[in-house]
């Protein structure tokens, strides 16, 4: 495979998280922090939950196929299952260091809200999905071999680089709206956050049928979006304000001292 | 090939994390930072009373003013830890990002290529006991080793033997700047297929490996300094993945984090006792073997004046270290100290300008060679690749930040390796058997989690 496929699905893959970690996150060392942190719980969760399902397929029979497939279907659901728990468990985690550090400080602001510790889990979250479920991938296709030489899918590198997109962008919302459900006790939120991941995992048992398990995906991404969006407090009107540059409190809040 | 005793010297003296002990560090006690940032750690060197003042005078900043000021003191507390665990976060990330990147295209270092004196048994064994008890063996040669080298050092500094030790270091500079990079330079050049002539090889070497003593053992500007350090780490840490045989080298990370533990924490443990007699005598430590990540700026003066001031005070007390090469760079490389450098201002600075400080944080080099180790080790022999490596690497970083989140905390000298070795193994041997089938079987399918 050659090397614009490798940049090519590199950058489909990591172009949306690398911006959002340069702009936003890069210059503050307390959110790169806490992003480096949600990446760890992340990966703990998949610890946890490859553990059981090798647990399982190893005292199972493991020359019969469907028997496998079966036992991994259930791996998915468990490790999505336990990411959300542990992405909870995170929320709490934050919130006591939080409550910790204003009662010692006895200052009303924290040095970071909620909000951003949310965004910033949600795409550290992202970060480590991603890069665990496409790197190697990404390896693979910079060395020599024909993509679907077998009868496979051609388009094998392409769509596992953009649906994993989809979900950095999507663990991102999903942290979010988390968090913010969490915060306001709304548990039927949480539900539905949980519910949508599950979906979205869900819908890639068919692949290689990409049409049924992408273009779902990035519409679940886009109401995520949506709703991540409203829930951190932004608008119809904030986003015209922003966009037209007629937004005083971005332009002052973001005025560089020159 | 044997290498010489220069690459144990450093590992000895260089993983600690160091902070002094200031007179007035109850006030931070009181002041209560739960965050993990301001505090230091303290390993294997002992932090001398330069940083003492440093530290008095970095933590300073929240406990001398008043009370209606203590939250924004806090807040900035919180901050300024926050960024001095970026300024360990992004050297480490460097060297293991530099160890990786050369593992991964110089096939050299992951060849077998004969072993340390060191290791002197072999693990091309018949039986897994017989390879298990060889790396045993190995691991308890090269620890005993540099526990004699430590106290050979501790002995050194405490009869003021500083031309001796200075030479060592020299010495062990020396090597690693002009022979292992030249080993290095040679290996890349043979994977790249690049042509290249003696006369203007001699002459790259020649300026690396005079800029880099100048610079480290000198003065020189701060980046540089912190650059050649960092390459240097990444050099020995390339040279134990290649030496050291597979099991011997985990059991090693694994005996080193528990020495580590001991010589910093125990009361009669080498480097907490090197710590104690550096802040006795009001010495700072050999910036030789310690990776400091900031300096002293002064307002109204240049910024060369500034820059060298720092590494110029440093110096001075540089040539207290020197037992061994194995033993200064590893003893020396495990301390992380925290550093405040208003002592090097206060000597000099007699009109009434502004001080503006930026304080600091040192690691031992030993740290980044050990924490290089592990990530090179993961990347070269995890047939998980690339997963393994970047699991390895978040749990060192992880470790890192919860140990000066206990430096924060406790305000004395801690260990760096324990936490983020132990996070290391048991994220490699777990990712590697246990995440590595469930991500393949996943990957085979195009399904995701």
């Amino acid at each position: 495979m050659t090397a614009s496929v490798f940049f090519g699905c590199t950058f489909i893959a990591f172009g949306p998280a690398i911006s959002l970690f340069l702009f936003t996150i890069a210059r503050d060392p307390l959110r790169v922090i806490f992003l480096i942190a949600g990446a760890f719980f992340w990966l703990v969760s998949l610890l946890l939950s490859s553990l059981v399902w090798f647990i399982a397929v190893q005292i199972s029979n493991k020359e019969n196929a469907s028997v496998q497939k079966g036992l991994l279907i259930f791996g998915v659901v468990l490790s999505v299952l336990l990411q959300e728990t542990f992405r909870f468990g995170y929320y709490k985690l934050l919130k006591r260091a939080n409550e910790g550090l204003m009662a010692l400080s006895q200052e009303d602001a924290m040095p970071i809200s909620i909000r951003q510790l949310a965004y910033v889990s949600g795409l550290g979250f992202g970060f480590m999905s991603g890069a665990f479920s496409v790197v190697n991938i990404l390896a693979d296709s910079l060395g020599p071999g024909t993509v679907g030489i077998h009868g496979d899918s051609q388009h094998y590198f392409v769509s596992s680089a953009f649906m994993t997109m989809a979900i950095i962008l999507l663990h991102m919302f999903w942290g979010v709206v988390f968090f913010d459900a969490c915060e306001k006790k709304r548990w039927w939120a949480v539900v539905i956050v949980v519910l949508s991941h599950l979906l979205v995992s869900c819908l890639s048992f068919l692949n290689p049928q990409y049409e049924g398990s992408l273009i779902p995906a990035y519409v679940v991404m886009c109401v995520m979006g949506m709703w991540a969006f409203s829930s951190a407090g932004g608008s119809l009107r904030n986003l015209k304000l922003c966009l037209t540059c007629r937004d005083k409190d971005f332009l002052l809040a973001n005025h560089r001292p020159r | 090939m044997n290498t010489s005793d220069s690459e144990e010297e450093l590992c000895n003296e260089r993983t600690s994390l160091m902070t002094g002990s200031p007179p007035i560090s109850s006030y931070h006690v009181e002041t209560g930072l739960p965050s993990s940032m301001d505090t230091q750690t303290k390993r294997r060197r002992p932090v001398t009373n330069q940083s003492n003042n440093r530290e008095t005078h970095h933590e300073g900043v929240s406990t001398e003013r008043d009370s209606t000021a203590d939250s924004e003191d806090e807040e900035l507390s919180l901050k300024y830890g926050a960024k001095h665990v970026i300024m360990l976060f992004v050297p480490v990330t460097l060297c293991m990002i530099v160890v990786i990147a050369t593992i991964k295209s110089v096939s050299f270092y992951t060849e077998k290529g004969g072993q340390l004196i060191y290791t002197p048994f072999t693990e091309d064994t018949t039986s897994v006991g017989q390879r298990l008890l060889n790396s045993v063996l190995n691991t308890l040669i090269m620890i005993s080793v540099i526990v004699v080298m430590t106290i050979f050092l501790v002995v050194l500094y405490k009869y003021r033997c500083y031309k001796f030790i200075h030479g060592w270091l020299i010495l062990s500079s020396l090597m690693l700047l002009f022979w292992f990079s030249f080993l290095y330079l040679g290996e890349v050049f043979k994977t790249y297929n690049v042509a290249m002539d003696y006369p203007t090889l001699a002459l790259v070497i020649w300026n690396f490996g005079a800029v880099g003593m100048v610079c480290i053992h000198w003065k020189g500007p701060l980046q540089l300094q912190q650059a050649y350090l960092i390459v240097i780490s990444a050099l020995m840490a390339l040279v134990f993945i290649k030496y050291l045989p597979e099991w011997s080298a985990w059991v090693i990370l694994g005996a080193i984090s528990v020495y580590d533990l001991i010589a910093v924490l125990c009361p009669k443990g080498p480097l907490r006792m090197l710590v104690e007699t550096a802040q006795e005598r009001n010495e700072p430590i050999f910036p030789a073997l310690i990776y400091s990540s900031a300096m002293i700026w002064m307002v109204g003066m240049t910024e060369q004046s500034a820059v060298q001031q720092p590494s110029h005070q440093e110096r001075n007390s540089d040539e207290e270290v020197g037992q061994s090469h194995h033993d200064n760079t590893e003893d020396n490389r495990n301390v992380v100290v925290p550093e405040t450098e208003v002592h090097g201002t206060q000597s000099r600075t007699s009109s009434a300008e502004e001080l503006e400080e930026e304080r600091g944080i040192k690691l031992g080099l030993g740290d980044f060679i050990f924490y290089s180790v592990l990530v090179g080790k993961a990347s070269a022999t995890a047939s998980g690749d690339w997963n393994t490596t970047l699991a390895c690497f978040v749990a060192i970083l992880i470790g890192l930040c919860l140990t000066l989140l206990l430096l924060a905390i406790f305000k004395k000298a801690l260990p760096a390796l324990p936490i983020s070795i132990t996070f290391g193994l048991v994220f490699y041997f777990s990712t590697d058997n246990l995440v590595r089938p469930f991500m393949d079987n996943l990957a085979t399918h195009q399904f995701y989690i």
